[in-house]
């Protein structure tokens, strides 16, 4: 009951902040964006790239989405689900459908549709791939007791489930269909969402129509969409310059943006948002001497993140100093707590006396050399890279970088076959447990390229997990983030990247938020011409 | 005649052991491509090895080959590892890109080339020849990319010419196809010219000094149509083999160049195959631009033995 | 008007090639302006690599993000990169990799494509065929794909990225140089050295290598300027040589493209350094095939 008084209160926010913006949104035109890559199948339980969700999310509606107002991406919104109640255990969730809602095809969306879709993505039948059916590993079932109310059934009680089915890549398919083919949304699209599917031309564009049926009444504001594939950031950059498209949503860089503002001034808005995605130094423990925690720790201090974050952010897409939580979203430390881990000291020199005293009391000589590999993908590793490199030059380490193509990448990284490497996570919404399964022991997670083992680390990692008084699982958090960056060293971080989406000022309704793979529905999106 | 016909099947085969082979070698697979490249928090073994079996990843790799053979051998290329889409599809407009391109290139080319490298070889170390000779072998000396990352900057700035967003094929509207295509054919082309400029140059020269081109002087035929009968006819040979070998190379190499100018052709499908390990894509792409090659060739070869009696295929 | 220019060139005799040493460069500087152009820039670029260490102002390697995409001026003749590298440095020990890379390559690649090429003529028949089917898969592949797959299966580095280059060369050197072989196999002289019973070794190496020597040259000399733009274009591609080494192709990617308008000081001497650099061995090359063609030779 509470959860619904809440829910209310974020509608009426979400008007409030419309009338606010002092513009009624207008109807009609086409919103032209360019996608820097192409969708490999149509499938969003299976696919796992933001070139999916750009062209492809607009057709389809998920169950729950964040606030297309919210800013930091994290809070819960309605969908197709109009409101949810918890039970007083915290292990079954019941959520009411919405009323009315119609498939492209004309029927009638109901819970056995939720149902099905979500059957697929957590207990996918042999030979259909789910990507996410890790994340619901905590899910023991799905019931749909009548056609407008869905109920989940979890084996423990968990601060992270209402955010888990906040993910974009939930479409919910029709369950007939998914009866007869489960593959069929693989090459296929009909859902419920905004937009109906016109075409796809392959290597060219995708093309989306106002879907008139459409059940969140008055929307959507635009008459259609079409999504231009370009690899090229100049080009997409030229294209938004030349104002045939309107909005680029992975981002630019920050010269692009100056370059986009200085051309064409006020036609040009800019949003931006620190980004969920973040690049780490991935640590082997198995290789001597990265296996003393005071060489792993000399490591860190020798970055100095805060003259880093100042330099690189004019050349890369990354700026804040941040630990395991984006800076400006709920579970961050604050600046002034986070700047007494190691190597996020304010003064780079006492860092680096720390770091050589450390090194030499490990017994690793001047001039030790070690080999780093990154991966073949220009922004940002490139610049990180040679940022690192020099730090660590200036503690007397001599490194050699190794750059491994992007595809070939995580396998060879995967394999223990490095010394330190760079190393990547990227998630969809800001959120504890998404962003720290990444550290926890490798038996746990085979993505912990640092492979290492710690038990505390792991200990830490389910107690927060389970908590749901968030006060108290921010303390936790605090503590998982101390060890895993200062005390042990496992990983260290790099600058939280930076989304920067600068766009054609007509583009209105629509909120950057610190993942590229949120808000892209477009219902709420229009153009002022 | 079918003799040289026939003999492709063989080279054919060549090409598709080793890209088959060189694929297999290369670290990584679709797979991982598509699971482990997203920075994701869960990766789960059992989902990639289901992938992988689904693919026939998982089969010995002689299966893999003569079930590809076989499809082969019917004209079906399969479907694309990384989009499940028939091979077919994914090539067609690409394929109409990169040709059209690949000709208009080609021609900008050959009308540089034959007119400018015969001038050369006539004028032979007056200024003529030197202008010639730094023309065509500064075009030789540009990067590519460097070129075209200028060529673009010089327009967005002083027309707002922007590269075009999507394709438009040329029976759609030949126009706006023509404008888009014409900066990258010249661009490309030019480069490409000094190849042929300086081919014809040194093969103009050759053959100006041949016995019977003396021969025929000394018979008093009048010059122009010396240079026009025999010259030409002979130095036109190597120019053609190196002209018509760079056009096949035109069809699928060109990636720098697309990059530029933001155009999805071939070469760009190549790089993100290989860069996918979309095995059956890549292997169709290599296998399309071979054949194509190796009919380009084959009309060379029956080109040459008409131009120079000289050379006969046994 | 023409004419008489085409009379001129075919009466006149090219002059035997007589003397040697210094006389020898005085009379290619005096005949071919454009070649000693060619070869004064080559030598300047053999110059800077040799003493780069000398001559660089800076450390190549060394960031300094104070100093970061300042414009060139007393502190950075030619100014510094988006990390704040020198970019006249960069482009002097740049050299070393751009020389290194290059020679080695289209080395490599001549030498085998023309042995395979004139072995392949002389011996003709099934070899031929053979040696030319072979030719033909390796050829079929762009030229591109050959040096990715070499590159992805080898890895990045200046040795890899040698080999990447040279084995698409071999085959295109060997495919022109059996077409002009093809001619001399039958040449009286090439049939009178088998009949005194010469090895086919010698025979290759001593009576058709050279008459295929101009074709070789052309190959060579467009190979070597061709190496140094493909090791810049794969450098650029991120497939080559590798940060924080200095250089060209890698001084052109990612900041130098996306800062052209406001700091075009990247963009533009790292690419004059490439152009110069092909430009020098390809004028030298050529006008040393203008010199040195048996054809153009009076017999």
């Amino acid at each position: 009951m509470k959860r619904r008084a809440r829910f209310l209160l974020f509608a009426a926010a979400a008007s409030f902040s419309l009338l606010v913006q002092g513009q009624t949104p207008r109807s009609g035109g086409e919103l032209v964006f360019p996608v820097p890559s192409e969708p490999p199948s149509y499938d969003g339980h299976r696919e796992e790239t933001f070139g999916l969700i750009h062209p492809i999310a607009p057709f389809y509606n998920t169950l729950l989405r964040v606030d297309p107002n919210d800013k930091s991406g994290t809070r819960p919104y309605p969908s197709l689900a109009e409101s949810w109640t918890v039970s007083p255990d915290g292990r079954t969730y019941t959520f009411k459908l919405h009323r009315g809602v119609r498939f492209h095809d004309g029927s009638e969306m109901t819970s056995k549709d939720v149902k099905a879709s979500y059957d697929k993505i957590i207990f996918p039948p042999a030979g259909v791939g789910s990507t996410r059916k890790g994340q619901y590993a905590n899910v023991e079932k799905v019931e749909a007791p009548d056609p407008y109310t869905v109920v989940f059934h979890l084996k423990e009680k968990s601060g992270s489930f209402i955010a888990s089915l906040l993910s974009p890549y939930n479409f919910i398919y029709k369950a007939d269909i998914l009866a007869k083919d489960m593959h069929w949304y693989e090459k296929n699209i009909m859902g419920t969402g905004p937009f109906t599917f016109v075409e796809h031309v392959k290597g060219s564009h995708v093309v989306g129509r106002k879907n008139p049926n459409y059940w969140d009444k008055g929307k959507p504001y635009l008459d259609g969409f079409r999504a231009i594939f370009m690899r090229e950031s100049a080009a997409q950059v030229a294209a938004v310059r030349g104002e045939r498209a309107h909005i680029q949503f992975r981002g630019f860089t920050p010269k692009d943006r100056d370059n986009l503002k200085a051309a064409l001034g006020d036609r040009i808005t800019v949003q931006e948002s620190p980004w969920d995605c973040i690049l780490l130094g991935a640590i082997n423990h198995e290789k001597k001497p990265f296996d003393d925690r005071r060489v792993r720790r000399a490591l860190t201090l020798a970055l100095d993140r805060h003259g880093a974050s100042k330099a690189l952010s004019q050349i890369a897409i990354v700026k804040s100093v941040a630990g395991v939580q984006v800076p400006g979203t709920p579970f961050a430390t604050p600046p002034e707590e986070l700047n007494k881990l190691a190597g996020y000291w304010t003064d780079p020199e006492k860092s680096r006396a720390e770091a050589k005293k450390l090194l030499k009391e490990a017994g690793v000589p001047e001039g030790f050399s070690f080999t780093f590999k990154n991966r073949g993908i220009p922004m940002p590793y490139e610049p990180l890279g040679v940022w690192m490199i020099d730090q660590w030059r200036r503690i007397g380490l001599n490194v050699k970088q190794e750059v491994i193509e992007a595809a070939a990448y995580f396998g060879v990284i995967r394999k223990g076959d490095f010394e330190v490497a760079m190393d990547f996570q990227c998630g969809y919404i800001v959120e504890p447990d998404l962003d720290m399964y990444k550290f926890l022991s490798v038996d746990r997670n085979p993505a912990n390229y640092g492979r290492y083992k710690d038990p505390v680390l792991d200990q830490l990692y389910d107690q927060q997990s389970r908590e749901t008084d968030p006060e108290k699982r921010k303390a936790i958090v605090r503590q998982f983030e101390k060890r895993v960056l200062d005390d042990e060293a496992h990983y260290l971080m790099t600058l939280q990247w930076h989304r920067i989406v600068p766009h054609s000022s007509k583009v209105k309704g629509w909120t950057v938020t610190p993942s590229h793979y949120l808000n892209n529905t477009l219902d709420t999106v229009w153009l002022t011409e | 005649m079918l003799k040289r016909l026939l003999a492709m099947i063989p080279t054919l085969l060549g090409v598709a052991v080793l890209i088959f082979v060189l694929l297999r070698i290369v670290p990584g697979d679709v797979v991982e491509a598509r699971y482990l490249a997203q920075g994701s928090q869960f990766q789960s073994q059992e989902l990639m090895n289901q992938e992988r079996a689904k693919l026939g990843l998982d089969q010995p790799i002689w299966k893999q080959f003569t079930t590809w053979m076989a499809g082969l051998a019917r004209l079906d290329f399969g479907l694309s590892m990384w989009t499940g889409a028939p091979i077919t599809e994914e090539i067609k407009l690409r394929f109409a890109l990169s040709l059209q391109l690949a000709i208009m290139a080609s021609l900008i080319a050959q009308c540089l080339a034959i007119p400018l490298g015969i001038l050369a070889a006539i004028r032979q170390d007056t200024w003529v020849d030197y202008a010639v000779r730094v023309f065509s072998i500064a075009g030789l000396a540009t990067p590519s990319f460097w070129l075209g990352i200028l060529m673009i900057l010089v327009m967005l700035i002083s027309f707002k010419w922007v590269p075009p967003m999507v394709f438009t094929p040329l029976w759609v509207n030949p126009w706006e196809n023509l404008a888009q295509l014409i900066w990258p054919a010249l661009a490309v082309g030019y480069r490409y010219s000094a190849v042929g400029t300086r081919m014809m140059r040194s093969a103009m020269l050759e053959v100006l000094r041949e016995d019977y081109i003396r021969t025929a002087r000394a018979k008093g035929l009048w010059p122009k149509l010396i240079l026009a009968r025999h010259a030409l006819k002979n130095a036109i040979l190597p120019v053609l083999t190196v002209m018509s070998l760079e056009f096949a190379f035109l069809l699928g190499g060109l990636v720098v160049t697309e990059q530029v100018f933001n155009l999805n052709g071939l070469g760009m499908l190549f790089v993100d195959a290989i860069s996918h390990r979309d095995y059956t894509l890549t292997q169709a792409l290599v296998m399309l631009v071979a054949t194509f090659f190796l009919f380009v060739n084959f009309f060379v070869d029956i080109a040459y033995a008409w131009i120079d009696p000289r050379i006969r295929y046994r | 008007m023409p004419g008489s220019t085409l009379e001129s060139a075919i009466a006149e005799p090219r002059a035997a090639q007589g003397p040697r040493g210094l006389a020898v460069v005085l009379e290619f500087v005096r005949r071919r302006p454009l070649g000693a152009i060619g070869a004064g820039i080559i030598l300047l670029m053999a110059m800077a690599a040799a003493t780069a260490g000398l001559l660089a102002p800076y450390d190549p390697l060394a960031n300094d993000y104070a100093a970061m995409l300042a414009a060139p001026g007393r502190e950075h003749w030619l100014g510094t990169d988006a990390h704040g590298r020198d970019v006249l440095s960069r482009i002097l020990y740049g050299s070393r990799t751009a020389l290194m890379v290059g020679l080695g390559a289209s080395l490599l690649g001549a030498t085998l494509g023309s042995l395979i090429g004139v072995a392949s003529a002389y011996f003709g028949g099934r070899t031929d065929l053979f040696v030319q089917r072979i030719m033909d898969v390796f050829f079929a592949f762009p030229v591109i794909i050959l040096a990715l797959a070499v590159v992805a299966v080898l890895g990045t580095g200046a040795g890899n990225v040698i080999l990447a280059i040279a084995t698409p060369m071999v085959p295109r050197c060997a495919r022109v140089v059996r077409s002009s072989a093809l001619s001399v196999r039958e040449m009286p002289y090439v049939d009178a050295a088998r009949a005194s019973g010469f090895g086919h070794a010698r025979i290759i190496l001593r009576h058709m290598l050279p008459n295929v020597m101009a074709p070789i040259l052309i190959m060579a000399t467009a190979f070597l300027g061709e190496a140094i733009l493909l090791e810049a274009s794969l450098s650029f591609l991120g497939l080559g040589v590798q940060e924080p080494t200095a250089a060209w192709g890698l001084m052109l990617r990612g900041a130098a493209v996306e800062f052209a308008e406001s700091a075009p000081w990247m963009a533009i001497f790292p690419g004059l350094a490439i152009s110069l650099a092909v430009f020098g061995f390809n004028l030298f090359g050529d006008s040393l095939r203008d010199a040195l063609d048996p054809r153009l030779r009076t017999q």
